[in-house]
């Protein structure tokens, strides 16, 4: 069980997505073969990683889990300190640590 | 051929014959999947614990190692494995988690555009391969590569990516399992729910490095926290696309501005 959802809908989720996922990848290579795309297409697809995984956190860096919803300083701290390091040092690694930091610092200090 | 839609890592000028190009395009299959391999572990460092810490959400969030497993083998793709576990524990509808997973896995429709050009000449399948293994670091890394020496055979490019691919996927489920048996180890207060907004973040950051980059993302955020009163994930479905647009659209412009200048 997870969440509210029984073992056979986990599994049916686990698949389907997978089939999707695959299918996705395999889109252009496996199927397009030597055709080109529309530029527009193209165009839109290059802005996909920056548009959908900051969206995505958006509102877990907003309002927390954790903390019952709540915005809560420590955790924007650590999600800014985490953009401001990944921009400037264009580096994952320090990125992550840079939030990491933040994140335990802060939670720290406020007790 | 115009080859490929970005993302582009900042590559060096491509030189036929300096000794790195030479000694390139002399490997040998084996040689160049190996070669692959070396290139790839550093960037262990990030999926090894990244995969230990889908195995404790998942296992955190009610699942059992089994419905893990799957998820790292069947979907292997870590953002939508999140999301989708995420939205789960939300009591999200199963269309919604799953469509908001392949909504984050869209991005690779764009890894297999870019790779057309370069394997061409592939049989069915290792293109069926490619295509399961077809990851953000397997990708960046063999793209990187088939740009840096661009006179590599179709069987030096294939190799290069069976070794990133062995040494990238395998990592990703061992680790996952090792997540999901060892993961209720891990004491609960260390804030380990915010390891997942800290990593997408550290992600995406250094891609941000276009106007057009900044905008996307800067609507595509200001839409996922508007639209965050909607039933889970329906927002991020409206949010990106939306901040995909406003890319395109900035692109464009830049594009004409530049034009005109």
């Amino acid at each position: 069980m997870t969440g509210g959802a029984s073992d056979l809908t986990v599994w049916i989720i686990i698949v389907v997505l997978g089939i999707g996922t695959f299918l996705i990848r395999w889109s252009f290579l496996g199927a397009l073969g030597n055709r080109d795309m529309p530029a527009w297409v193209l165009r839109m697809l290059r802005y996909t990683p920056v548009a959908v995984l900051p969206a995505l956190v958006a509102p877990l860096v907003m309002w927390p889990a954790a903390t019952g919803g709540e915005p809560e300083p420590a955790r924007l701290a650590a999600a800014a300190a985490t953009a401001a390091v990944g921009m400037l040092t264009r580096n994952v690694m320090l990125a992550i640590l840079a939030g990491a930091i933040t994140l335990f610092g802060m939670l720290y200090v406020l007790g | 051929m115009a080859p490929s839609p970005a993302p582009r890592p900042d590559h060096q000028t491509p030189v036929s014959d300096d000794p790195a190009g030479a000694r390139a395009l002399a490997r040998t299959p084996r040689e160049a999947f190996l070669h692959g391999v070396l290139q790839s572990l550093p960037f262990l460092i990030v999926i090894i614990p990244f995969a230990i810490l889908f195995g404790v959400v998942a296992l955190e969030a009610g699942m059992d190692v089994a419905q893990i497993m799957g998820f790292s083998v069947l979907v292997l793709a870590g953002a939508s494995q999140f999301t989708a576990v995420q939205l789960l524990s939300d009591n999200a509808p199963a269309f919604i988690v799953i469509l908001s997973g392949l909504a984050v896995n869209l991005r690779m429709a764009m890894y297999s555009a870019s790779l057309v050009p370069w394997l061409r000449g592939a049989t069915g399948r290792q293109k069926i391969w490619i295509a399961y293994t077809l990851i953000d670091q397997s990708y960046a890394l063999s793209i990187q590569h088939y740009e840096r020496h661009p006179r590599l055979s179709l069987q030096q490019r294939l190799a290069y990516f069976a070794g990133t691919a062995v040494v990238l996927c395998l990592p990703w489920m061992a680790a996952s399992w090792v997540g999901a048996t060892v993961g209720r180890a891990i004491p609960d207060d260390i804030a380990l729910d915010f390891a997942l907004p800290i990593t997408f973040l550290a992600m995406i950051a250094p891609m941000l490095r276009t106007p057009a980059h900044l905008a996307a993302c800067f609507v595509a955020v200001l839409g996922a926290l508007l639209l965050a009163g909607l039933p889970s994930g329906l927002g991020l479905l409206i949010a990106a696309p939306l901040g995909m647009a406003t890319g395109a659209l900035v692109e464009r412009w830049a594009e004409t501005r530049k034009g005109m200048a």
